[in-house]
């Protein structure tokens, strides 16, 4: 089967004060019609980069597209004019945000900022796209749409907004949504709820989803696959099940030792938490010849402090960059 | 219903408010030395102690302070403003008579400056590094700097002297003749260098403050959704930005409206414009106190119907004002 999208040698760099840096470097991905795709990763490992840069949305002036190719649907975004980019956002690939609180505009009616786009892209009439925005309320479980419709978002919840947001996204069945850490900014109870509903309505529209996330837990109970992220380079990626059970890289490792609730049952002896030691290091070490993680990692060894290491495949889809990912196991 | 509850409430502050702001004015004219006596007696040549005595018993300025106060509060809620001395006219009269000319004045200039201050702003947010951008920080910088008389002198130099452009001074030319048409072309030609003089205030502070509002706003997580949209810049500027980076503007020019009396004295000064700040200035002089109370007793008016109705503008722009408790 053909990709649905399929990204290939992707490298996006930032330009800051101290240079040019690769914040994305060397990433090669493929996402199949209607599957699940997660991104795992700490903070500033370029998980969101990669968002924008799907969406075209990198920050003018400072990002760019260095290298590679984004083929979506056998078109290659990167090259992909401006014009065309804004047919795509919204209507094919679509985001939503961290922030729910601050994403929506506080001077319309949620209603209006869901008709919006369904008039943009299905060239709806006005009172069609209004009807269709009730609906899509309905369909993100708010109570009584008919009448939240006219609401101004600081009328709502964090998590309402939430899923007005992936009404929003969802409005005109897009092929691909990419859900930027939908439930960061979310209560516990509230995280659930707006997973479910990500993994119902995805399957119920058919929509490939990228979840990107730090919630290991999350990932597990979503996700088909996954990418391990680690300052700007694919650490691990393979099957979500596969990676949890035997993670190959040692950065993978590290963050599900973080991780307190993934033992099956409460009487099984819990293994001790542990934390990954150090920071991701600073952009201007990104782009070096070596192994980013080295400096944290407790097998590193002067091989991984002088050379890059190349991604592994294994025979069961897995594929790790590190050093020794035939002996990790 | 709950848009108009909390106005009646503020109506009746306002009123409150006016007649504070009436005793007080009232009070400070009354403690500043020479009255409209000195006046009629000056411009006669000179008077004795008892033609004195006998002009201010005609006007009533003999009788106790507190008499006179009560019976001027008493009045003006009357909607009477008293009788000018000097003009022998009613206040009311004379400031109905100069209000049309300075409206056309400020109003005029309150409009080009609001049109253009948000145009400039908008379009130097959008590209902050180009050459509007840095118009916009000279035009500021100017504006700020500048005393308004001064601009109005330059220009007059330019355009009315060396340049034979406009007219010096006045609304209308009194020999003008034809029909309304040509009336309104005339006071057109006249209006030129005293609305661009008075709207160089305003634009400074409406073209900078617009920039900075639409630059935050630009960089907000709403608009970063409005592009995950896949609108229009157009759309995502004018439609999603705008709005929202209108209310500090909306607020600035709420309270420009004291500008009505305060900013025109200066420029219908220069330009002789025949309004209410030359008629301030001259009762001034005339020490012709009714009309000084008249006109700021209506000033005062004109800043509180003025907040009252950027309130209401600010609630139409932005449903959180207000309802937040």
């Amino acid at each position: 089967m053909k990709p649905l999208l399929k990204v290939d040698n992707l490298r996006i760099e930032l330009t800051t004060r101290d240079g040019v840096a690769p914040v994305i470097d060397d990433l090669s991905l493929q996402l199949n019609a209607g599957e699940t795709l997660s991104f795992v990763g700490e903070s500033g490992c370029g998980k969101s980069m990669t968002a924008l840069a799907l969406m075209g949305l990198l920050p003018e002036g400072v990002g760019r597209v260095a290298s590679g190719q984004i083929l979506f649907d056998g078109e290659d975004l990167t090259q992909a004019s401006d014009a065309r980019m804004r047919e795509i956002r919204g209507n094919e690939i679509s985001m939503i945000f961290q922030e729910p609180m601050t994403s929506l505009n506080p001077v319309y009616t949620i209603g209006e900022q869901i008709a919006e786009v369904l008039r943009r892209h299905q060239n709806l009439s006005r009172q069609a796209a209004w009807n269709k925005a009730i609906e899509l309320l309905d369909a993100v479980r708010i109570p009584n749409p008919g009448a939240r419709v006219s609401d101004y978002p600081h009328q709502m919840s964090g998590g309402q907004r939430q899923r007005v947001m992936i009404a929003i996204a969802l409005a005109c069945e897009p092929k691909i949504l990419i859900a930027d850490e939908p439930t960061t900014a979310l209560d516990v109870t509230v995280q659930a709820q707006i997973f479910d509903l990500l993994r119902d309505l995805g399957r119920e529209l058919g929509t490939a989803t990228i979840l990107i996330t730090h919630d290991m837990g999350a990932v597990a109970d979503m996700a088909e696959r996954m990418i391990v992220m680690y300052a700007g380079r694919k650490a691990e990626a393979g099957p979500v099940e596969q990676i949890i059970e035997h993670p190959r890289h040692p950065y993978t490792k590290g963050l599900i030792s973080c991780v307190p609730h993934l033992m099956a049952t409460l009487t099984e002896e819990r293994p001790e938490l542990t934390e990954v030691p150090g920071i991701v290091p600073s952009l201007r070490d990104f782009g070096r010849d070596q192994c980013l993680f080295a400096s944290r990692c407790d097998r590193a060894d002067d091989k991984c402090k002088t050379s890059r290491p190349p991604e592994i495949e294994f025979e069961n889809e897995q594929s790790s960059a590190c050093w020794q990912a035939e002996q990790l196991r | 219903m709950n848009l108009l509850l909390p106005f009646l409430q503020r109506i009746f502050y306002a009123a409150m408010l006016l007649v504070a702001v009436l005793i007080l004015n009232f009070s400070m004219l009354h403690l500043a030395p020479g009255d409209i006596a000195d006046t009629i007696a000056q411009a006669s040549g000179g008077a004795n102690t008892e033609m004195m005595a006998q002009i201010r018993n005609d006007y009533g300025l003999d009788q106790p302070f507190i008499v006179q106060l009560v019976q001027y509060v008493g009045k003006v809620l009357t909607f009477d403003l008293g009788y000018s001395f000097f003009y022998n006219q009613p206040v009311t009269t004379l400031i109905f008579e100069k209000l049309p000319a300075t409206l056309l004045l400020v109003i005029t200039a309150q409009i080009l400056a609001l049109v253009l201050g948000v145009f400039l702003g908008v379009f130097s947010a959008r590209n902050p590094k180009g050459i509007v951008s840095y118009l916009v920080t000279f035009i500021a910088l100017f504006g700020y700097a500048a005393p308004v008389f001064w601009t109005g002198i330059l220009l007059l130099i330019a355009f009315s002297l060396k340049i034979q452009l406009f007219p010096v001074a006045g609304m209308i030319d009194v020999t003008i003749e034809g029909g309304w048409f040509v009336k309104a072309l005339d006071i057109a030609r006249h209006m030129v260098l005293p609305v661009l003089t008075l709207s160089s205030i305003f634009l400074a502070l409406y073209s900078r403050l617009c920039r900075a509002s639409m630059m935050e706003v630009l960089g907000s997580d709403y608009i970063r959704t409005a592009k995950a949209k896949g609108l229009s810049e157009r759309q995502i500027t004018y439609k999603h930005a705008l709005k929202n980076s209108l209310s500090p503007v909306v607020t600035l020019a709420g309270l420009q409206f004291s500008a009505v009396v305060s900013g025109a004295v200066l420029v219908e000064t220069v330009f002789s414009w025949p309004g209410l700040g030359t008629l301030a200035l001259q009762s001034i002089i005339a020490r012709d106190t009714p009309t000084i109370l008249g006109i700021l007793f209506f000033s005062a008016l004109v800043v509180i119907v003025g907040n009252l109705i950027t309130d209401l503008v600010l609630r139409l722009i932005d449903p959180r004002v207000g309802k937040s408790s």
